[in-house]
């Protein structure tokens, strides 16, 4: 490491931004984080746990998966309100005799996470399965949102 | 217990000119007067696709995620495809020979009892 005197940038160089990228991605590393968690997830950083979410979507799905591993089924909500998916949940503080945690990273406590989606869902036929750890949300599209051929007439 | 994380050292990387990349799996120890508990989340991994071994008294485990085929397109991504890697310097007490794992749910459970030799142990005045 090399001391060097501050000095204010004068316009907005790509070395300098450059630094800053790679001082953010070791603060990442060193925290676990991953370098592409968006501000949403960092905001909670602090004050909770924010499982990892990815949406997929084709022709007549949207598709979420949420990772949250050692959850009781029970302890997961699925709603749906305005055209955002919100899923919410609390994993409970195992409470064991002996000594207690001699080492502690997993999250316990509430977490919710929420996502607009793209198009309009068919509210009554949304179904959602749980397995290894992941929770799987399966989303079909309303009839009028999904993609429509038009079959052209020639005369 | 000792829970020294290595660095994801690959062994050989042959003619891969990058190495593996492995995430590290947030885990929980717990001791107790007969062993120690370690929980290992692992969201995506499955207990065929899981690897243990102890060697040097240091135990490694190795997660490999079951992809989960969607169709369609990704349009928002959080999650990690890298597999899971993380290694423990086992306590001089846990006896290797008796380790218990179960696996649930994306979480591995690990009981490491100690050895008879080192459990606390009452003596009776005679």
């Amino acid at each position: 490491m090399s001391l060097v005197r501050y000095q204010a940038p004068t316009s907005v160089l790509w070395p300098s931004f450059d630094r800053w990228t790679t001082l953010r991605n070791d603060l990442d590393t060193l925290f676990d984080l991953p370098f592409w968690a968006d501000a949403s997830r960092q905001s909670q950083l602090f004050s909770g746990w924010a499982p990892a979410l990815d949406l997929h979507q084709n022709n007549d799905n949207i598709v979420a998966l949420v990772e949250l591993p050692g959850m009781r089924k029970e302890d997961i909500d699925i709603s749906l309100q305005d055209g955002m998916l919100i899923i919410s949940g609390e994993r409970k503080e195992e409470t064991k005799e002996g000594n207690g945690a001699t080492r502690t990273e997993r999250y316990t406590g509430k977490f919710r996470r929420s996502i607009t989606l793209p198009s309009r869902v068919d509210m009554n036929k949304v179904s959602a399965t749980y397995k290894d750890g992941i929770l799987t949300v399966t989303l079909p599209k309303a009839e009028e949102a999904k993609p429509k051929q038009i079959k052209i007439n020639s005369k | 217990m000792n829970t020294l994380v290595r660095e994801n050292r690959n062994v050989s990387n042959g003619d891969r000119p990058t190495p593996e990349q492995f995430i590290t799996p947030a885990a929980t120890v717990r001791e107790s007067a007969d062993g120690y508990t370690l929980q290992v989340e692992m969201p995506g991994v499955n207990k065929e696709n899981l690897e243990m071994w102890v060697e040097n008294n240091e135990l490694t485990i190795l997660g490999l995620r079951a992809m989960l085929s969607i169709e369609g397109m990704l349009i928002h991504r959080e999650s990690r495809s890298e597999n899971f890697r993380r290694t423990f310097e086992l306590d001089p007490s846990i006896d290797a020979g008796k380790i218990g794992a179960t696996m649930e749910q994306g979480v591995l459970t690990l009981t490491l009892p100690k050895a008879e030799q080192v459990k606390p142990r009452k003596i009776a005045v005679a």
